[in-house]
């Protein structure tokens, strides 16, 4: 589904991904983490299509479509999702005017006929369950004087009406309690299935306890220096980054 | 053209009127003939190339024109179907033309005011907004004032339906000048909303010279919109000036959506103590528009309230101009006035002007001003695109959520959602 060869970006003058490879298949939870600094959310954002990062190398393959080449929104109409790490707030834009428009054009571009009215709200209806969001918060604008914990939902509520290929989720679990960190993996277990894939950013083994990852990659500096399975995270929350930095420094020597 | 030499003649020959109105005109021509027209060197005049719109073949004339009642019906706006109409026929009120829903409401001609039971208002007020406007332009809508109308809403009356004042001009033949002037008094505990629109018939530019002077009395409230939506070629100078002259409310809404070289004047006059007043303006603007909004709030006394938002929107070649002065007189203890002042630019070429102006003569108030130019958030619409909105799309959603604080100081409902309906589709045409 995903394929990424030696992918290297950087922001203004500095050098953030300096090579990274990955493949994820249909039906496959990979997390990436590692220590603040890493590249992790350059990477989410880089996949994305935000501006701010210039790829210098390397190439992304989507679903048989070369990735890099694609705007922001085709990357999205082609099935990509970012939940991101820091919603943006927008006054003046209702949250369900956004939503129907995103999920309209999309299914424009892949050729269907728009949603009705109805058709909507009951698969709006349908999906607020889904992530326990609440009609009131979708009659407001786009995340305005949402909470942290309501944006994320806000982001999943997303994912789950635009049905992604697939999604990443760039630290959705920062600046969560428990409750709503057990709703988000709930949304995200429950949207799983045999055809879509997850690319899980973040910082803590925490969220992995309720999505469970078939694949863990630890990135450190700008490269993913270590694969494993799900035991890879257990291994880091307990140890720290500082084993995974020991090891890449001292094969560095 | 030589615009004295032009209006001299026109002044001559027409049909001053008797009285205090009379003189009060020959007053002010006598001022015009003085001063002409602004130049650009005039500070108030620096983005405003006022004098360069007076061409050759500006018509000006006093008499009636060939536009009728039926004319009217195609520029009526959705929302103010039962308004109260009035409509000025190339800057002259028509009587005729009157259509009045709320039968309490007083609507006759300038002259006729002067002479009967309202000639001391007419005589105190007609002309307040001249001391702010110390010009040659202001004066010469003054020399031809008796061409103007009158509006009254009495004591305790609250107006069902809203006036709205239709400037329409004859543009069949040429450049047609009007001048309409407008003298409105709100009395004591009375409602109202007014409402002003401009169009053109014909192919050819206008050029509109308008001075409208508002009195709102103690406990009045009292709502002003002025929607400018003409044709590239319609050129547009205004002043108005609304004062209270009693403990009050007061609402405006300037919208600007298209036309030539547009300069708006709208003074808040604030005479009584615990006075509120609000100013909302939007200018969206495309092609080669210049629009120019000058705003004075002058404070006289304590304990008044004003808050100003404008917002501008410019695309292609516009220019829009923001100039906001505060004045807070030094007996105006613990008066509250804020100010602020949004640009977006999206084309180009575009261009923003902003400038705030306090003078603050008091020394227990709250005063704050803000002003801002800048392209849209960079943030905001990657979170957009990354939905899959188009990019065209995201900026026309960002921009109409620009717009909408402003929009929705629009209170006749139908009105408003008109204005929504226009202001979404040229933004996604532009944009």
């Amino acid at each position: 589904m995903l394929s990424i060869n030696n992918l290297q970006a950087r922001i203004e003058e500095k050098e953030i991904l300096k090579g990274i490879n990955l493949d994820i298949k249909p039906g496959e939870i990979h997390a990436i983490m590692g220590p603040n600094g890493s590249g992790k959310s350059t990477l989410a954002s880089v996949l994305a299509g935000r501006a701010d990062y210039e790829v210098t190398g390397g190439s992304v393959d989507f679903l048989g479509k070369d990735l890099l080449d694609m705007s922001p929104e085709d990357r999205a109409k082609e099935g990509l999702f970012l939940a991101f790490q820091y919603p943006v707030e927008i006054p003046g834009v209702s949250t369900t005017n956004f939503i129907k428009t995103a999920v309209n054009e999309k299914r424009k571009y892949n050729g269907q006929e728009p949603l009705d009215a109805a058709q909507f709200l009951r698969t709006m209806k349908e999906k607020m369950k889904l992530v326990e969001i609440d009609q009131s918060l979708l009659s407001r604008s786009l995340n305005e004087g949402f909470s942290g914990g309501e944006k994320k939902r806000n982001e999943i509520f997303q994912m789950a009406m635009l049905e992604p290929k697939l999604a990443i989720l760039d630290e959705t679990d920062s600046g969560l309690d428990i409750d709503a960190l057990r709703i988000v993996a709930n949304g995200v277990n429950t949207l799983r299935s045999k055809d879509n894939a997850f690319l899980i950013v973040t910082h803590y083994q925490r969220l992995l306890d309720y999505i469970v990852p078939d694949f863990v990659h630890v990135l450190y500096n700008g490269r993913i220096v270590k694969s494993g399975t799900k035991e890879l995270a257990f291994e880091l929350e307990e140890k720290g980054y500082d084993f995974i930095k020991a090891e890449v420094n001292e094969a560095a020597l | 053209m030589d615009a004295k030499i032009y209006f001299k003649e026109k002044f001559e020959n027409s049909n001053i009127a008797s009285g205090e109105l009379g003189s009060f005109q020959q007053k002010n021509w006598n001022t015009f003939y003085t001063l002409g027209l602004p130049e650009l060197k005039h500070e108030e005049w620096k983005y405003t190339k006022i004098k360069n719109l007076f061409k050759d073949d500006l018509i000006y004339t006093l008499d009636k024109s060939s536009i009728e009642s039926n004319d009217i019906q195609q520029f009526v706006l959705p929302g103010t179907e039962n308004a109260n109409r009035i409509v000025f026929v190339n800057g002259i009120f028509q009587q005729a033309m009157t259509n009045l829903t709320d039968s309490v409401l007083v609507v006759e001609s300038l002259e006729e005011a002067s002479k009967n039971e309202n000639k001391s208002f007419v005589e105190t007020h007609l002309g307040c907004s001249h001391p702010y406007h110390q010009d040659g332009i202001n004066a010469l809508n003054a020399s031809f004032a008796n061409g103007g109308v009158f509006i009254k809403v009495n004591k305790n009356t609250v107006l069902n339906n809203p006036i709205v004042i239709y400037h329409i001009a004859d543009c069949q033949s040429g450049l047609r000048f009007s001048q309409p002037r407008i003298l409105v008094n709100i009395e004591e505990s009375a409602e109202a909303t007014l409402l002003e629109t401009y169009h053109n018939i014909g192919n050819h530019e206008s050029l509109t010279n308008e001075v409208n002077e508002i009195c709102v009395e103690k406990d009045a409230r009292f709502r002003y919109i002025k929607l400018q939506n003409e044709a590239k070629g319609a050129n547009h100078t205004g002043t108005t000036q609304i004062q209270q002259l009693g403990k009050s409310f007061t609402h405006s809404v300037t919208i600007t959506l298209d036309g030539g070289v547009v300069r708006n004047n709208l003074n808040m006059i604030m005479k009584a103590e615990f006075g509120e007043s609000h100013l909302y303006g939007l200018y969206l603007l495309d092609g080669d528009t210049q629009a120019d909004n000058h705003t004075i709030v002058d404070n006289a006394l304590p304990n008044c309230y004003s808050n100003e938002l404008y917002k501008g929107i410019m695309d292609g070649k516009s220019s829009g101009t923001f100039n906001g002065k505060i004045f807070v007189r030094k007996d105006a203890q613990k008066t509250n006035a804020y100010q602020s002042n949004k640009n977006i630019l999206i084309g180009e070429q575009a261009s923003a002007n902003t400038k705030p102006q306090l003078e603050i003569f008091a020394d227990d108030v709250k005063c704050s001003h803000g002003c801002t130019i800048g392209k849209l958030d960079e943030d905001a619409l990657f979170y957009l695109r990354a939905r899959g909105i188009s990019e065209k799309n995201a900026q026309a959603m960002l921009l109409h959520a620009f717009a909408l604080d402003i929009l929705q100081q629009v209170e006749i409902e139908g009105l408003k959602n008109h204005i929504d309906q226009l202001i979404s589709e040229r933004l996604s045409f532009n944009s």
